[in-house]
């Protein structure tokens, strides 16, 4: 069995650690590693009987973990000081979003940038906040720069002087340029206050976002550990809300992003065993192609499956804008390569 | 990968694997006197790979990855394979080791107390560490030193130590040639080659010892020896720390235990046998 899936069902509870022979870390231990998903491993099977130097290593991934959640959380705390005398509303997106909400994903997930939502009428003033509070424009190409601008859904990426973090402003989820056009004001509207004080997406419009982000945004790169949030999301609020699915479904309908929640449903079912109800349980031949994209990994942890690769990396330009523009887009970077 | 073995160096298992057959025999020759035991999982992953296939024949290039992949690192030729190796091995732990504070230092021990020397590349530090080794003291590494954060305690992590230059011929002129490497003319550090530890640093690479002095020496000048305060040590020492900031809290508790338990001075000295008898001066003060 390939590493990747025995790292799919010590997360899904279907294998237990104790059945893996030494060699068989090896492996696991590369693939959660480029997966970004060692220290959510080490979370999962912190109770498992392991090898001393796995349950040593594991162990650290824990602890390094916390420590970066912790600095995760500082960050949205500088970004709620700058924005703070302006009254500039900011939503938590994605693993500090989690983090902050207290959802069972986070229990070991990286967490990269800081991506905020704001109101597109706010986004202005939430830059030059910013830019008073020492952060400052990473891109230095003008076109790039006009491209976020025009066309994307955030900000240039803009990185902190001092403390080297960057933060994605975003005014919607998915680019403006994109087939589909989720509710952004509902987004911002609806959001709901964390104990912490942030203020994160609702329920439902989290599963939205984590499934657009996922499914129609990218070329599905990092998509086992979005998929491991979206199961952990669903088993959270599932749980929380015996009404939960219908909200969802309500809520996708709304974004114009059912077809990506329901397919992100699916595979949640079939790669971590996700409890889906009834109507939401169904089949999709293209599925099959999902998963062999999420499980393209070879056991040095290296990407396998070039063509299909390919293919979803084309795929991800073709959803994000339309055909000319893309043409465009492609001739103005193939010349200044 | 086609080509593979498996090392431990201190606390860090490596597998390592490759495309090309002769990187991995080079390791294997350097690391020969090293426990080995196949039953313990990797911590650690190194790959040395060709960009693109035919660049296993074609002016084969040895790009190096693993579970960390710096973007920018250049290739280097075939023939520079095993330096590609150990810069690799370096690479992975520098940026995904966090049980211990990395502090980039050589280190030799004697009694169970060990001298750190800090500094950046080309203050002798690893010659020190190496013609010290060749002495009464144990080696435990020429790269990395590893702090214990709960302890205090420090770590050996003996690779094979990195000879540049005019080191090489210095050391090659004590040690028994069976004990050095191939000789890697012209590489972007100039010319590198390694040697193997003695039998007494690989055995006890396991045992720590207390930290008793704290060296940061400069190559060149007159010989001379200047006292440095807590607060200037431990600013140097963040800065030769790969993660310092990573470990948080613990890394700033280790790292103000160490200088603050630890005399720190800065030496400068003409030749390795002024920096040896500086080292060893100190050693005895700081000893009684």
């Amino acid at each position: 069995m390939s590493a990747v899936q025995t790292l799919v069902d010590l997360l899904a509870g279907r294998r237990a650690a104790v059945d893996l022979g030494p060699r068989d870390w090896d492996g696991v231990i590369g693939v959660a590693r480029s997966e970004a998903m060692l220290a959510t491993l080490a979370c999962r099977l912190e109770a498992a009987d392991l090898p001393p130097s796995v349950a040593a290593l594991f162990a650290d991934q824990r602890i390094a973990a916390e420590v970066a959640q912790r600095q995760a959380l500082w960050e949205a705390e500088m970004a709620r000081r700058a924005l703070r005398e302006q009254r500039i509303e900011f939503v938590l997106l994605k693993g500090t979003a989690y983090a902050a909400a207290g959802l069972s994903c986070s229990a070991g997930r990286q967490i990269g940038d800081l991506d905020i939502l704001v109101l597109q009428s706010d986004i202005g003033r939430a830059e030059n906040e910013l830019l008073a509070a020492e952060w400052e424009w990473v891109k230095p190409d003008p076109y790039d720069d006009a491209y976020y601008r025009d066309h994307m859904h955030e900000l240039p990426p803009l990185i902190h002087k001092a403390r080297d973090r960057m933060i994605d402003v975003h005014h919607t989820i998915l680019p403006r340029t994109h087939r589909i056009t989720p509710d952004a004001l509902a987004l911002m509207s609806d959001a709901v206050a964390t104990g912490s004080g942030h203020a994160v997406l609702c329920p439902a419009d989290m599963m939205c976002h984590c499934a657009a982000h996922m499914l129609a945004d990218g070329d599905l790169q990092g998509g086992l550990r979005n998929l491991w949030d979206f199961h952990c999301l669903t088993r959270d609020f599932a749980a929380a809300d015996p009404g939960f699915w219908g909200k969802l479904d309500a809520r996708a309908d709304l974004h114009g992003l059912r077809a990506p929640v329901r397919r992100a449903a699916r595979l949640s079912r079939d790669l971590y065993g996700s409890d889906l109800p009834s109507g939401w349980d169904g089949q999709d031949p293209g599925d099959g192609r999902y998963r062999r994209r999420l499980l393209a990994r070879d056991d040095w942890g290296r990407p396998t499956d070039f063509a299909l690769q390919q293919a979803f990396y084309i795929r991800s330009h073709w959803l994000r804008m339309p055909p000319a523009m893309l043409a465009r887009h492609l001739w103005t970077k193939w010349r200044t390569r | 990968m086609r080509h593979r073995t498996r090392i431990a160096v201190g606390p860090v298992q490596f597998r390592v694997g490759s495309d090309w057959p002769e990187p991995i025999a080079a390791l294997d020759r350097l690391y020969a006197a090293y426990p080995q035991d196949d039953a313990r999982p990797a911590d650690a992953t190194v790959r040395l790979f060709a960009a693109r296939p035919w660049r296993r024949w074609l002016r084969p290039s040895v790009h190096i990855g693993g579970d960390f992949i710096v973007p920018d690192a250049l290739p280097l030729p075939l023939s520079m394979g095993l330096l590609a190796a150990e810069m690799a091995m370096n690479l992975q732990v520098a940026l995904g080791w966090r049980r211990h504070m990395l502090l980039h230092a050589s280190a030799v021990a004697k009694d169970g107390r060990a001298l750190i020397m800090s500094g950046e590349s080309g203050s002798g530090k690893s010659t020190l560490a190496a013609l010290l080794g060749e002495g009464d003291w144990r080696l435990m590494g020429d790269e990395f030193t590893l702090i214990d954060p709960a302890s205090g305690d420090a770590l050996a992590f003996p690779r094979a130590v990195s000879l540049k230059n005019a080191a090489i011929a210095e050391m090659a002129s004590r040690v028994d040639a069976s004990r050095l490497g191939p000789l890697l003319a012209g590489t972007p550090k100039g010319d590198i080659r390694h040697l193997i530890p003695r039998g007494n640093a690989i055995a006890a690479m396991h045992e720590p010892a207390r930290p008793a002095l704290l060296l940061f020496p400069r190559f060149g000048g007159e010989a001379a020896i200047e006292p440095m305060g807590e607060g200037e040590a431990f600013v140097r020492l963040t800065e030769s720390s790969t993660n310092y900031v990573t470990l948080g809290e613990a890394g700033f508790v280790a790292l103000t235990r160490l200088v603050r338990e630890t005399p720190a001075f800065g030496i400068s000295y003409p030749d390795s046998a002024t920096g040896i008898a500086l080292a060893e001066q100190l050693w005895a003060e700081a000893a009684r």
